[in-house]
């Protein structure tokens, strides 16, 4: 067997690769639903998503949303990696609070928008808006 | 590892749940689909016990010893007359009796329903006593609970068919016919049906509900349909009113009061519709306001356009104006 002693010197230089290593972990953003830049206060992507899949809305029908059943509406832009999108509706800075606002009431914070104020409720709003964070982005070539 | 007893009595309740839902022939909820389900489960029986004799004949001359002649009297008297006798006298009185559950009761009939099959989609339109005109709706056919309803089967273009699984056995709708069939649903609540007959690239969405009401309620319902649609109040829906009628689609819609367009669905109670586009979307402003950008992404082939000219605020209050049509 070796035995290996440890100095204070390699369990300094041990700790900063460690340090670094967190702050990279801090820059991965593949784990999107859970980063701060994302998260939607009492959302829950589970039931966002249920909400999204019973098609009383129509989300999908205007929008293609990556992993769910219907018709990938092509009204709408796709929502695959909608946490990575820069702007909502191409306007409004892409935060969790201006999501959960614009699903509630799209034509209040976007007057041109298309999209028709479906009147939801402020949990659903929270619940699609935490579902929508999770949407992997496409892949398709 | 041992398994969890309840899985075995899972299993077969899980099996028996595929047997459920809106449109299963195996639920029924009336008297005519009843009388079809009682042939079938008495079918399926019937099939079953031949199989396990006809078995049990294989498998006799393997496991008895030694070799016998067949009995050929038995066999052919009682294999090829008796057992057909017997069997038949049975099946064919029964079987005829069948399915006519309640087209026997037709005189007692009160409420008749003209039914046409386009592609695609159905128009209904409800028979009124004294002589007023009749009324059409679309894509939902509203009945009053425990009544024989009577409906009359028209085809506009090719042969459809309308089958209400949980209701009654399926007809054809064929061009230059009338088909009769009287339909009863037992249970307030909503049936699904679906055409039953190739028709085209979009037959797999042609579908309709069935609405079964009390009476009272259907009549208050009925009178309210045959009334003009209401005056919009919000600046909204008066915008989307005058949209419906600048863009066109009266000359092919009906709003009573608005518009008289024959060639589409009548859309003067769109907005309390469970689904729109026959079957393709569910109700409500969102998927209106896709219909109306996207219809033939949605449906390709149908004979309403895509109406991508539209600006965000015009679509928003063409659908908003449909969705307050109830």
């Amino acid at each position: 067997m070796v035995a290996v002693t440890l100095r204070p010197a390699l369990i300094r230089d041990f700790a900063l690769v460690a340090a670094g290593c967190f702050a990279l972990a801090g820059c991965d953003r593949s784990g999107t639903a859970a980063s701060d830049s994302t998260r939607v206060r009492d959302g829950d992507p589970a039931r966002g998503r249920a909400v999204v899949a019973r098609g009383t809305y129509g989300c999908t029908a205007c929008h293609a949303v990556p992993g769910m059943r219907g018709p990938r509406g092509v009204v709408g832009p796709p929502l695959a990696g909608f946490a990575q999108r820069a702007f909502i509706a191409g306007q409004l800075p892409n935060q969790p609070d201006v999501l959960v606002a614009f699903l509630q009431n799209p034509s209040a914070l976007v007057p041109e928008t298309g999209m028709p104020d479906v009147r939801l409720a402020l949990g659903e709003a929270r619940d699609i808006a935490a579902y929508l964070y999770t949407l992997e982005p496409s892949h398709a070539p | 590892m041992r398994r969890d007893p309840r899985r075995r009595i899972l299993w077969p309740a899980a099996l028996l749940a595929g047997c459920a839902g809106p449109q299963s022939a195996l639920d029924p909820a009336g008297p005519s689909a009843a009388s079809l389900h009682r042939l079938g489960l008495f079918m399926y029986v019937a099939a079953a016990l031949v199989v396990v004799l006809v078995t049990v004949l294989a498998l006799v001359p393997f496991l008895r010893r030694g070799e016998r002649p067949v009995n050929r009297k038995l066999f052919l008297w009682g294999g090829g007359v008796t057992l057909p006798f017997v069997t038949l006298s049975v099946l064919v009185p029964y079987v005829m009796t069948v399915g006519h559950e309640t087209r026997a009761s037709t005189s007692a009939t009160r409420l008749s329903v003209d039914i046409t099959g386009h592609q695609f989609w159905w128009e209904m339109s409800y028979r009124r006593a004294d002589g007023r005109s009749a009324v059409a709706s679309a894509n939902e056919l509203r009945l009053p609970v425990g009544e024989p309803v009577e409906l009359m089967l028209r085809a506009n273009d090719v042969i459809h068919s309308f089958w209400v699984p949980r209701l009654a056995g399926k007809t054809d709708l064929i061009p230059g016919r009338v088909n009769r069939m009287v339909i009863q649903a037992d249970r307030p609540g909503a049936y699904r049906g679906q055409c039953a007959e190739y028709c085209g690239e979009q037959h797999a969405l042609m579908a309709f509900d069935v609405i079964a009401l009390p009476r009272a309620e259907f009549d208050a319902w009925l009178g309210r349909l045959a009334q003009p649609a209401g005056e919009p109040s919000a600046s909204q829906l008066r915008e989307g009113r005058v949209l419906f009628v600048s863009l066109g689609c009266g000359a092919c819609h009906t709003v009573r009061g608005v518009a008289e367009g024959r060639i589409g669905p009548d859309l003067t109670q769109v907005g309390a519709r469970r689904m729109i586009g026959a079957g393709t979307l569910g109700g409500g402003v969102g998927n209106i306001a896709a219909w109306i950008a996207s219809a033939q992404h949605l449906k390709p082939g149908i004979l309403m356009p895509s109406f991508t000219q539209l600006e965000g605020p015009q679509l928003r209050a063409l659908s908003a104006y449909l969705e307050s049509l109830k």
